[in-house]
């Protein structure tokens, strides 16, 4: 009997438990998933929950529900994995061998490597939206919010969903316009890249949706510290952003048994190759999800259409075979806009986003970086494909790499 | 892609000037590539673009400021003072790297 042991139930864990059950004989291959509780969390629907939009319930549900029978799921802490002798420890001391490994740990918010962000001031006026407490925590200070300076802050990349903030930042904007209060808000949006889009169509098409709604944005802004006393966000060179109300993406880091393992790069993201997700170290160890050092975001949708890529390379690789599927860096997202309305944008590694329609039998076409209803339905729509469809692995009908199918060529190369 | 002539040199760029092929940079370009942005490489300097070229060329990115600090060595604010203003843009720029980027 082999052994499968995937760390992390989350989306990209959960989806390769589905996927492999199905492709390996149960009388050969024992596959186990570790996670530190049984709390699945559909972590786009965050982006919602302070504007009351939805509520938690929605979006956590028990990780067993969504694990096919013949996986065990074994609930606990990961103290280390030692790699060379294919053996993973939990806090406790409980040891789980392994033939092969799959790292499906994800990233979280680091408040705490951000000098001054946990401090007299966290969750009084400084809130992450990225976990359900600091979501949850945020729909209150919303709610009791009377006006003054709203700073949506990301603090380095890569972060998940690096959309989310600006959705964060339009539907602030259309929730306070809701409340007939925009004109006692200010929104500042703090990024440390270069404009809140960066890519050349994106920014042509999208670049007046910040102007429209009279959202400051303060660019290339690397925060080196807060200062708690004057609720200010101060930068490596100097600039200083005050707040009243700071919604902060504090940095995105890899587990800590990770880098504890000696498995990890500086952000405790595992070393991989791009296109196999095959460690660069061991060969029989995986990094999916939010976990591995792709270049691409850290988001659900790079996490499905790789897993997608990854079963049936996986299943040559335990045969001794060339894994023949290569990943392309595809993502696509739904971008909320606020007031009902959303985008979609669709690319990968060598294609950035571009204009035109998505193909889609029944629902679609969408529209490409066009602002539209039916792009907002999309995404409330998606939550439900997600429990249902995603999750328990079952086949959904979009191509794992992208297509060109739909969208407008830009007559020229795109000077990137 | 065009080939602009850089200090006597053909080399293949991009629309802002990035270099595209890792092969195509030497010192002597990266002197004339920081010269034409304002600034003069130092021991300081060379030390962050030493370190980009090789962290590339084993791992096929360009460095993120964080990456330089932590593994480099380098603080992230003394990047700031070496290269104001826009570090990570302006390293990659004179190391002959793509520039760091963002999805949309």
């Amino acid at each position: 009997m082999q052994r499968l042991l995937i760390l992390g139930g989350g989306t990209a864990g959960t989806m390769v438990a589905g996927k492999l059950r199905r492709r390996l004989d149960p009388a050969d291959w024992q596959i186990t998933v570790v996670d530190h509780d049984d709390d699945h969390l559909y972590q786009p629907g965050l982006l919602f929950l302070p504007f009351g939009d939805i509520q938690a319930q929605q979006i956590v549900k028990p990780r067993k529900r969504f694990l096919p029978d013949g996986v065990d799921l074994v609930i606990g802490e990961i103290a280390r994995v030692d790699a060379d002798a294919c053996t993973a420890v939990l806090a406790g001391g409980r040891e789980l061998r392994y033939d092969q490994l799959v790292i499906a740990t994800g990233v979280s918010p680091r408040p705490d490597q951000t000098p001054g962000m946990l401090g007299p001031q966290w969750r009084r006026s400084i809130f992450d939206f990225f976990t359900l407490d600091g979501a949850t925590a945020l729909k209150a200070a919303l709610k009791g919010f009377d006006g003054g300076r709203l700073v949506v802050h990301v603090t380095d990349m890569p972060i998940k969903c690096p959309v989310a903030p600006l959705e964060f930042t339009f539907l602030a904007d259309a929730y306070f316009r809701g409340r007939g209060m925009r004109n006692r808000v200010e929104i500042v949006f703090v990024t440390p890249l270069p404009g809140a889009f960066t890519k050349p169509i994106a920014a042509e098409r999208l670049g007046t949706m910040l102007d429209d709604r009279e959202i400051v944005v303060e660019p290339d802004f690397l925060v080196e510290r807060i200062d708690a006393d004057h609720k200010t966000l101060i930068s490596y060179d100097e600039r200083e952003v005050p707040f009243d109300l700071l919604v902060t993406v504090p940095l995105n880091m890899g587990a800590d048994f990770v880098a504890r393992s000696g498995l990890g790069d500086e952000l405790n993201l595992v070393p991989v190759d791009k296109h196999t997700f095959l460690s660069t170290q061991y060969d029989n160890i995986f990094a999916l999800g939010d976990a591995n050092n792709i270049p691409t975001s850290k988001a659900g949708s790079v996490a499905h259409f790789s897993v997608e890529v990854f079963a049936d390379n996986f299943v040559q690789h335990i045969a001794g075979k060339p894994m023949t599927g290569s990943f392309d860096g595809h993502a696509n997202c739904f971008i909320e806009s606020g007031n009902g309305k959303g985008l979609l944008i669709d690319f990968n590694y060598d294609t950035e986003p571009l204009t035109g329609t998505y193909p889609l039998p029944i629902v679609g076409p969408f529209g490409l970086l066009k602002e539209n209803a039916r792009n907002h339905w999309g995404k409330l729509a998606f939550r439900w494909i997600y429990w249902h469809l995603l999750l328990p692995g079952r086949r959904i009908p979009l191509p794992a790499n992208m297509s060109m199918a739909g969208k407008h060529q830009p007559v020229k190369e795109p000077q990137s | 892609m065009t080939v602009a002539t850089i200090a006597g040199t053909p080399v293949h760029v991009d629309g802002e000037g990035f270099l595209t092929e890792y092969d195509e940079w030497t010192e002597a370009l990266a002197q004339h590539l920081a010269a034409g942005i304002g600034i003069e490489l130092t021991d300081a300097h060379w030390k962050a673009l030493r370190f980009l070229r090789d962290d590339f060329r084993t791992r096929g990115e360009t460095a993120t400021l964080r990456r330089v600090s932590t593994v480099g060595g380098i603080p992230i604010k003394e990047l700031f003072a070496l290269f104001p203003g826009k570090p990570a843009k302006k390293m990659a720029y004179i190391a002959g790297l793509p520039k760091p980027h963002g999805c949309v």
